[in-house]
């Protein structure tokens, strides 16, 4: 077995755990700290896929951020009311089947396609000489000129939107 | 060199998991978390495609994809403070105003 699988097995048995704990945890203060090493694997993930990039901004928006945005949320409610006796719906018995065969379904496809489709031009050679980050940005600036400005006009609608949605008394 | 399907598989997994913390339970923000999950998931997959096809937009995905996730997480988590102002409970099967 080659270092890299075993990295890749490193990296997705951390995963999958986390993501098994997120959900069975009965406090949402734990499920929120889990998400955490889930996100730096994630990340780990995506720089064994040579996307450095992408795994640096994964590291900054979703552990950086967006964690940090859930347990601040969390921290504003009172505990007691939080830690519940059931904090599973009633219907799980129904629920997990389903997700399993589900699952089952999707592995089922995966093994039998082929994944081949038309190569595009950013081959590793191309991108050991141009690096990982200009890559992103020429296609960013370039060919998702126009998506990239909607984004900005997302975040400016969801800040406005969190702020209104938030406060006390709206007049 | 590691296989895409190994890749794809990963993301299944978490994925369903996700799904499935949609599914069951109570608290609406492990709700929200799990949705996190799956947009995780979803870029697992899009990053791994990206690497074997030799195609950059993959990556270009991501980012928007993050973009979107955070301006869910904010807004989602604004109208979780207001409901709980509202009634008190965080619990998704109590919030059953415009349930039929």
């Amino acid at each position: 077995m080659e270092i890299a699988q075993v990295g890749f097995i490193y990296f997705a048995s951390v995963i999958v755990f986390c993501a098994i704990m997120v959900v069975t945890r009965r406090s949402p203060v734990h499920s929120a700290l889990f998400m955490l090493p889930l996100f730096f694997h994630v990340a780990g993930i995506f720089i064994m896929l040579d996307a450095e990039f992408v795994a640096a901004i994964q590291v900054l928006v979703y552990a950086g951020a967006i964690m940090v945005l859930f347990l601040f949320v969390i921290m504003l409610f009172n505990v007691h009311n939080i830690r519940e006796k059931k904090c599973f719906q009633a219907g799980w018995p129904v629920s997990v089947p389903f997700v399993m065969v589900l699952c089952g379904f999707f592995m089922s496809i995966i093994l039998k396609s082929g994944f081949n489709g038309t190569r595009g031009q950013y081959s590793m050679e191309v991108m050991k000489r141009i690096g990982n980050s200009q890559a992103v940005g020429n296609a960013l600036f370039t060919e998702f000129l126009f998506p990239f400005e909607v984004a900005s006009i997302i975040l400016l609608v969801a800040m406005v939107g969190a702020i209104v949605l938030a406060k006390k008394h709206i007049d | 060199m590691v296989p895409l399907s190994w890749y794809m598989a990963l993301s299944i997994m978490v994925f369903s998991i996700g799904l499935l913390g949609v599914l069951i339970r109570r608290n609406v923000i492990v709700i929200f978390l799990c949705i996190e999950l799956i947009l995780n998931s979803v870029n697992i997959a899009l990053i791994g495609f990206s690497h074997y096809l030799s195609s950059i937009r993959g990556q270009v995905f991501v980012l928007f994809i993050m973009t979107v996730a955070a301006a869910e997480a904010a807004i989602g988590l604004a109208i979780i403070i207001s409901v709980y102002r509202n009634k008190e409970t965080l619990n998704a099967s109590d919030i059953n105003l415009m349930k039929w």
